[in-house]
């Protein structure tokens, strides 16, 4: 039930950009021309991140490979596409248009250029006057680019990252968005740098070096360029969690906060929400829009809409940012919290999933001795996997014939209760894999069991245990 | 043999596949659908214990030649079964998707899959042993359980040799079963492998009378019997000795070997169980005006499979229940209508006909499949090996009979399940065999 009968408001102010929704589209191939984002913005997409412009480059063919997963396509996806293969002019002449058109969404020019102080003072100057919202500069480029000194060659190196970053904040009178890469170790070194030269936004990630498959029958890696390959910047679903962390952590770090674009596998309102809660001001979506085009974002708005009047949001500032603080480091976690799986009987499909994943990848306390045998007791004392197996496996089982076994034959199947596992509560070390392996919704919980222990982290153990306490 | 590999092309096309192959894309997807349960239930369901996640997770990596030995491992007739089984009762049957409200996984067409892979690329059957055992055992009948027992025996190493009175392989697989489910050059080709691990097949020989079966006895050191039902049961009422009776196995068989290719006029199906409806299906596929199914009972009383009876509503097939055959009349022509009866269903069960409620109705084939009858001539003749309700006994977990140098599997010991059901006792009986001379050996 909504609790608000009024639409709740997805318009965004990100670091002093205006647009009705917080979905924009990545620099990438489906913000090339200025024909591609006019249509895209008719189709409710909130901003648009034009595709990297700066010297025009020539692209390899092909240039695209995809991670495959449970017969779903790409759910990674990998590319080693350069920046726009289209002249300044011609990409800066349709900003423009672009602009003149729809003055109400959001449109960013994404820039990259050699790095010297007046070729970027050149390019700012062009796409300011071209009417872009805002200017983000793409440090993230993995391939290509940064042989030649550009892209991430200028991400990797917090530096030059201030440097450059600096050089454009000399010129720039709209705000300026600095886009991480994650092939680094920390990306808050580079957050910071680009803090400390004055960006006004960050936008992260870009694509993570990558390879995505070999072909087994030529044993060419993927993409093929004319029997050599090369290493692509990964994207798509698969790259979701790392791009979490890592909006994270620049959020958390107070040296490297700013309102952040988060960027990573985002391709349902769910995934934006999620980005949102960590702490981002507006998300960014290249790889879902590849795959399924412009559309997708009628869902992600009334999505987002209909999730925000269910949880009493108006606003997209709201929500934003709100599960920052529930993300702690290890150490102070709660070590006397306890939780035990717990299997509701009456959902169990008997898959014994559950079963395997406890005894070869977990701590063996789930069993199969519902009906006979020793009930609790140390793992010694019950069956093994493979002496359960083979009893089955012994057994004579012949088809059941309506003619000669009666009634018996027309019964349909139920789990019997001999299928479904049991867990010995008192060796559960309240891992939570079964409950992760479990093919059916909310059938094995976790459930809190009362150490009544007061609460205590490792910090504060360890700290104990300086001053001589036992621990 | 050879003329009979060229099925006609218009009835291949009339007898499409009842469950077509999977494309391969498809293939992928179900096959990762499947949740690789631990001690899986479709496993356990299914007679030969086919290990039926491990194939199937194969299928979803590209491993195909190890899915499909991973069948055959268990089921040296995989790619039959594949087709035949009911798998509604059996591994489909148990599957756990039932429980998750979901489509069970379908089993038999991922088998099929893998076996049709297996088959394409020229698959051989593995041997489980390099050693040449002296040993020679006897297999009578060439149908699955047979089939079964002399690869198992056969690819341990020892000396086997089939006899069927046939002309053909496969017993019923090859004569019996109906188009739609598994062509009789698929059967065949399933022989192929078995042909291929050196058992000899001597077909065309009916082991009949004591004579031969001495015979058997003195050049064999272990004789399976794998004989499978005799003939079907008669009607008994007048007319039936009429050239337009024609009994279901028969009328099957005639089709499938290319000697009945079309049908026409009005055709009555005596009897509800799996082989009327097959007739039944058969005989609107070969283009019969009408075919109706005649039984005395109701709906609620057939033994065929409730996939079956449905399969044959939707091939057009009509049912006329509580209503049994009386007559058959006939005139220069041929069979002209079947007098019939209506019959009602006493409180207590039985049955009992309603007075004057004869009518006709108009025919010109009747095919009667009122069950086939248990293989006296020869079981009785099988020396010190006990029968029961003209079935063979023999203990269930190696086949052996009363006579340890007898063996037994099939429908002659169940009283006629599936072809599943043949493959698992013959294989029971191969391993029980070969431990049986393995001991004697040393
Ligand atoms: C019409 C029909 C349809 C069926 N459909 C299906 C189906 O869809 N799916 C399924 O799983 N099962 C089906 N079945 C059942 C299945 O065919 C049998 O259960 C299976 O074939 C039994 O195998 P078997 O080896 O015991 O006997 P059979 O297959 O009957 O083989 C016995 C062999 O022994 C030979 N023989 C008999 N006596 C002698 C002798 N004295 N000397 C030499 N040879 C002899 C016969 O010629 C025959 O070839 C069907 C059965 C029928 C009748
Ligand atoms: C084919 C392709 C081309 C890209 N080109 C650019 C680019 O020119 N400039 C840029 O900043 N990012 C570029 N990216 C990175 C995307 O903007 C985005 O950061 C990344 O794909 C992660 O988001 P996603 O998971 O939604 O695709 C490109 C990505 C892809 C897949
Ligand atoms: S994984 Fe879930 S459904 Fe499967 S046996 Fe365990 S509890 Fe039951
Ligand atoms: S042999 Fe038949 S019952 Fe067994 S798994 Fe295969 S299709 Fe299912
Ligand atoms: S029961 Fe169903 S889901 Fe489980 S292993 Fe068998 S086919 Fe797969």
């Amino acid at each position: 039930m909504s609790k608000y009968s009024v639409k709740p408001n997805l318009s965004v102010n990100f670091a002093g950009i205006e647009s009705p929704n917080p979905f924009w589209l990545a620099s990438a191939p489906p913000t090339n021309t200025g024909e591609q984002i006019m249509r895209a913005f008719d189709a409710g997409w909130g901003g648009a991140v034009w595709k990297t412009m700066g010297a025009q480059v020539t692209n390899t063919s092909s240039r695209y490979s995809s991670i495959n997963w449970n017969g779903r396509r790409m759910m990674g996806f990998s590319n080693i596409e350069l920046i726009s293969d289209r002249p300044l002019e011609v990409n800066l002449r349709e900003l423009a248009e672009v602009k003149k058109r729809y003055p109400k969404q959001a449109l960013i020019a994404s820039l990259m250029i050699e790095s010297t102080r007046e070729a970027w003072h050149n390019v700012v100057q062009q796409a300011e006057d071209a009417g872009a919202d805002g200017l983000e500069l793409n440090f993230g480029c993995p391939h290509g680019m940064s042989e030649r000194g550009m892209g991430s060659a200028v991400g990797q190196v917090p530096e030059y990252a201030e440097m450059i970053t600096a050089w454009v904040k000399e010129k720039a009178r709209t705000p300026v968005i600095v886009k991480l890469t994650p092939n680094i170790t920390d990306i808050r070194e580079v957050a910071r740098a680009a803090k400390r030269g004055g960006a006004d936004a960050l936008a992260a990630i870009n694509t993570i070096n990558s390879i995505t498959s070999i072909d087994l029958d030529t044993l060419m890696p993927q993409p093929n360029v004319d029997g050599r390959s090369s290493h692509g910047g990964y994207s798509g679903p698969a790259v979701k969690p790392i791009a979490l962390n890592m909006v994270q952590q620049v959020m958390s770090d107070p040296e490297a906060m700013l309102p952040i674009s988060g960027i990573g596998g985002i391709a349902t309102w769910r995934d934006a929400a999620e980005f949102i809660l960590l702490g981002s001001g507006s998300v960014q979506v290249c790889t879902a829009v590849m795959q399924q085009g412009y559309r997708i974002v009628e869902d992600m708005i009334d999505g987002l809409e209909n999730w925000m009047c269910e949880k009493g949001f108006q606003s997209i500032e709201d929500f934003r940012g709100l599960s920052l603080p529930k993300v702690t480091e290890w150490k102070d976690l709660n070590l006397n919290y306890k939780v035990v799986a717990h299997i509701d009987e009456a959902k169990c499909i008997g898959c014994g999933l559950c079963y395997t994943a406890c005894w070869d990848g977990a701590h063996q306390c789930i069993h199969v001795d519902r009906v006979s045998g020793q009930i609790d007791g140390p793992i010694e004392l019950h069956a093994k996997p493979v002496e359960v197996e083979a009893a089955s496996r012994s057994s004579i089982t012949v088809t059941p014939i309506p003619k000669l076994d009666g009634e018996k034959a027309r019964q349909g199947y139920t789990t019997p209760l001999a299928r479904v596992p049991r867990v010995d509560e008192t060796e559960c070390v309240g891992c939570n894999l079964c409950s992760l392996v479990c093919p059916v919704d909310a059938c094995i919980t976790m459930v809190e069991v009362k150490t009544h222990l007061p609460a205590e982290t490792w910090e504060e153990r360890s700290a104990a245990c300086l001053t001589g306490e036992s621990c | 043999m050879q003329e009979l590999l060229q099925q006609k092309p218009e009835i291949a096309e009339r007898f499409g596949d009842l469950h077509p192959p999977f494309a391969a894309q498809a293939a992928v997807v179900e096959s990762n659908r499947c949740l690789n349960c631990f001690d899986a239930p479709c496993t356990s369901a299914c007679p030969t214990h086919i290990d039926v996640p491990k194939f199937i997770k194969k299928i979803a990596s590209g491993n195909l030649h190890s899915a499909a030995l991973g069948i055959l491992d268990a089921n040296v007739l995989g790619a039959s079964c594949a087709r035949v089984c009911p798998v509604e009762v059996l591994c489909e049957g148990a599957c756990v998707m039932h429980g998750f409200n979901e489509q069970p996984i379908e089993i038999g067409r991922l088998q099929r899959f893998a076996m049709d892979h297996f088959h394409a690329q020229g698959g051989r059957l593995p041997r489980k042993s390099d050693e040449k055992r002296p040993e020679k055992i006897a297999c009578i009948g060439a149908g699955p359980a047979s089939l079964a027992a002399a690869a198992e025996l056969r690819q341990q190493g020892f000396q086997v040799t089939i006899f069927d009175k046939r002309s053909l392989p496969g017993g019923l697989n090859t004569y019996g079963i109906a188009e739609y489910k598994l062509p009789l050059t698929d059967s065949l080709r399933e022989i192929e492998l078995i042909k291929d691990l050196g058992v000899q097949f001597r077909l065309g020989v009916e082991i009949c009378g004591e004579n031969s079966l001495a015979e058997l006895e003195a050049e064999f050191d272990v004789i399976f019997i794998g004989a499978g039902l005799g003939a079907m049961h008669r009607l008994a009422i007048p007319g039936e000795s009429h050239s337009g009776v024609i009994d279901a196995l028969q009328f099957i068989e005639d089709y499938k070997t290319g000697k009945t290719t079309q049908i026409a006029g009005d055709v009555i199906v005596v009897g509800a169980g799996n082989t009327a409806i097959d007739a039944a299906n058969a005989a609107k596929r070969l283009g019969a005006r009408s075919v109706s199914i005649l039984y005395r009972r109701t709906r609620e009383h057939i033994s065929a499979f409730d996939f079956e009876y449905r399969q044959a509503l939707q091939e057009g097939v009509r049912f006329l229940w509580l209503t049994q055959l009386m007559a058959i009349h006939s005139s220069a022509i041929g069979i002209t209508s079947v007098e019939c009866l209506c019959t009602e269903i006493d409180s207590d069960g039985s049955l009992k006909p309603i007075d004057d409620s004869t009518f006709h109705l108009e025919c010109n084939l009747v095919i009667p499949a009122i069950g086939q009858s248990p293989l006296l001539e020869l079981l009785t003749q099988c020396r010190d090996v006990q029968l029961e309700q003209g079935r063979v006994v023999v203990d269930r977990a190696t086949g052996q009979t009363s006579n340890p140098k007898y063996f037994a599997g099939g429908d002659c010991v169940n009283g006629g399940r599936e072809v599943v059901d043949a493959v698992a006792d013959g294989k029971r009986a191969g391993i029980a065999i070969a431990r049986l001379l393995e001991v004697a050996y040393v």
